[in-house]
């Protein structure tokens, strides 16, 4: 069972000084730490996007595949090898985006994975373009004029179409991330965690500090209830479209919005998905006694 | 001839000034390395009210060509830029703008195509997208880039052709690097490129159309497929006329093929894109060691100038073709088979190697293309040629 250290590959992250990155790449090494899971057993898929250069610094079997296509290749992935826990990493661009249609069918399936999404809302790699979470009339390079239409709001989607876990977290800070990972991982069903990942190179608006004068935790809410799907979905939308106002006059709530812990996976729904295929091959099925009754 | 301006330019900041040049009536884009500044610069001028373009940021490269293709149905003038998974992405849409016939005009950054994940140069991306009827032209420069953008226009828009056009450049050694570029003022541009009168534009009110209905089952798609092949053949004459009446408002020439030192030359290189300027460079050295050198530039590579190539060819007693992309378990790269193709009509038979190199960005020394002309030397005096192709400076 690896600990977070060993989860560290030889490569030293290359990703900017003061990276919302590193929050998360420290909040997910000690969260599979203390899971306890064992290497073996245990494989990541990312998308394309500065936090794919993860795939060069996580000591872990994984998969770096295109732009926008971390999911599906993780959706293959976890139905051959059901016995594996698998955790997605993409962008706001790559999993909102570009790979925005396997975000609903994902969520849509419950495909038994944990998908991480670094919302920095722009996009990093490619130097400081509107992704489509940045803010509405945001000024990037592409968008000169201003963003024209409304960011996709994650949260709101994945609970409106059924998602069975999904949180968002602050990359600032890293233990209450680190427990939202826990959980998520442990989740049975497709796991959403969005996940505030400031990028201090291109973003100048939505800053460490912006967000630390803004965020509140979801589980300081009274009475927040959060196997209510429609309250899940209220919160959600609650600061949506003031996400440019003044710290006192709106907050954005951090946690665990909406969970359901019992829910059907895809992988309840297939029994041959009960251990890996290649278990199935090491012991075929005996189906001779089925053909004598049928006189063969 | 108009005055020009000599300004120091990437590659990509000189298309993206083309661009607005031609005025494009709308653009539809997502940002992909190393063509991303292209359409930022664009971008830019739409902000500032330099271009009066419908200028739209999509969530995926299918989602820019498929608006770029439903703009130019409705009548517009289309422009975007691309690049690499970017092209890859954009594949089934490539093949609407073909067969609809729609004259879009798009820049293409060359560069390597996954796995695994790279993003230098090669030409994997465009001879992936060969087939796809789109006219294809290649500079060598940003000077070439530039002026390539502002033809593409005239060509696309041809009546006889009608069909997409492609500009390709270099990734980041054509798009990133400062070059000495001539740039023509406003007017001289919009003088040349003119104004597009679309034909059967969806918003023709007056009489309605459907682009791209069904036409299996004994419908007209195998006429509709022959149509594209004559509008390409057709595009040969109008690319000559197009290159030729903007080499005299430019004073810089224009060929499918360019060449340099074949008049006399016993050996030759064929090659596409920036490489060709340090092939000419060691070629002029060569001959100062008595190996008559000569340099073939394709700058057209669909529809493929294989007359002008096998004229160009003509007398030399060994060719080497510079492939920068691969088509595994083919005989060699798809510039050599287009090559031994257009030398397949030669009264002599002459030998052709086929040096694939610089896949993915890797590096080609000046060394690498002196000893490519060091074999065809012996080659030229009797050596026996290789068998297969060569992986130029691989490890």
């Amino acid at each position: 069972m690896p600990t977070a250290k060993e989860l560290e590959s030889s490569m030293k992250p290359t990703w900017c000084p003061g990276c919302g990155n590193f929050g998360m790449f420290r909040a997910l090494k000690e969260a599979i730490e203390e899971l306890a899971i064992p290497a073996e057993e245990l494989a990541m898929v990312w998308g394309i996007g500065c936090h794919g250069n993860g795939a060069d610094f996580y000591n872990v079997q994984g998969f770096h595949g295109l732009h926008g296509r971390a999911l599906p290749v993780a959706t293959g992935l976890a139905l051959t090898r059901p016995d594996l826990k698998v955790i997605v990493e993409m962008g706001d661009g790559d999993g909102y985006g570009i790979g925005g249609n396997h975000f609903i069918h994902s969520v849509r399936r419950n495909i038994d994975m944990t998908a991480i999404f670094h919302n920095n809302q722009i996009y990093g790699l490619t130097t400081g373009q509107a992704s489509p979470t940045s803010d509405q009339f945001m000024r990037t390079p592409s968008t000169p004029g201003g963003v024209v239409e409304e960011p996709v709001n994650p949260v709101g989607v994945a609970v409106a179409q059924g998602a069975t876990f999904v949180a968002r977290a602050f990359a600032g800070d890293i233990p209450h991330l680190k427990e939202i990972y826990k959980r998520a991982i442990m989740h049975e069903g497709f796991s959403v965690v969005d996940v505030y990942q400031p990028c201090v190179t291109w973003n100048k608006m939505n800053t460490f500090s912006w967000f630390r004068d803004r965020v509140y935790k979801i589980e300081e809410l009274p009475d927040y209830d959060p196997t209510d799907r429609t309250k899940a979905f209220d919160l959600s939308m609650s600061t949506f479209h003031e996400l440019t106002c003044a710290p006192d006059e709106c907050k954005i709530p951090i946690g665990v919005f909406f969970e359901e812990p019992e829910s059907f996976t895809y992988q309840d729904g297939l029994p041959q998905l009960d251990r890996p295929m290649w278990k199935h091959a090491e012991k075929p099925r005996d189906i001779s006694a089925t053909i004598a009754a049928f006189g063969g | 001839m108009p005055t020009q301006k000599t300004i120091a330019a990437t590659g990509n900041t000189v298309v993206a000034e083309a661009m607005r040049q031609c005025a494009p009536d709308m653009m539809a884009a997502y940002p992909i390395t190393p063509q991303t500044t292209i359409v930022e610069e664009f971008a830019g001028f739409v902000a500032k009210g330099r271009v009066h373009t419908e200028y739209i940021t999509v969530e995926s490269e299918h989602s820019a060509m498929s608006a770029c293709v439903g703009a130019s149905a409705a009548g517009a003038r289309v422009m975007t830029a691309t690049s690499s998974q970017g092209l890859a992405l954009m594949w089934e849409e490539l093949h609407i703008a073909s067969g609809m016939r729609l004259p879009i005009v798009m820049a293409n950054a060359n560069r390597a195509l996954s796995a695994p994940i790279n993003i230098h140069c090669d030409h994997s991306d465009i001879m992936g997208a060969r087939d796809t009827g789109w006219i294809t032209l290649f500079a060598e420069t940003a000077q070439e880039a530039y002026d390539n953008t502002i033809m593409a226009i005239r060509i696309a828009e041809h009546p006889d052709v009608l069909l997409p056009t492609m500009s390709c450049l270099d990734g980041f050694i054509t798009t990133h690097s400062i070059d000495r570029v001539c740039i023509m003022d406003d007017e001289t541009v919009t003088g040349f490129v003119g104004q597009y009168t679309p034909k059967n534009a969806l918003l023709d009110i007056e009489n309605p159309v459907t682009h791209g209905a069904f036409a299996g089952l004994g419908g007209p798609f195998f006429e509709f497929k022959k149509s594209q092949r004559e509008a390409i053949e057709r595009s040969r004459a109008v690319i000559k006329d197009v290159g030729a009446e903007f080499s005299e408002l430019s004073g810089r020439p224009f060929g499918m093929v360019e060449t340099w030192g074949m008049e006399d030359a016993d050996v030759a290189i064929v090659v596409i894109g920036s490489t060709a300027g340090n092939v000419r460079h060691v070629a002029r050295q060569m001959r100062e060691s008595g190996i008559k050198a000569g340099v073939v530039k394709i700058r057209c590579f669909r529809p493929f100038p294989y007359a002008e190539l096998a004229a160009a060819l003509s007398g030399v007693k060994a060719v080497a073709v510079m492939d920068r992309a691969e088509s595994f378990g083919a005989e060699g790269g798809p510039l050599f088979l287009e090559v031994r193709s257009a030398l397949y009509d030669a009264t002599e038979r002459i030998p052709v190697i086929d040096y694939i190199y610089g896949l993915g960005g890797s590096d080609v020394r000046l060394e690498l293309i002196e000893t490519v002309l060091n074999d065809l030397s012996e080659i030229a005096a009797g050596a026996q040629a290789p068998t297969g192709l060569v992986y130029l400076g691989s490890r």
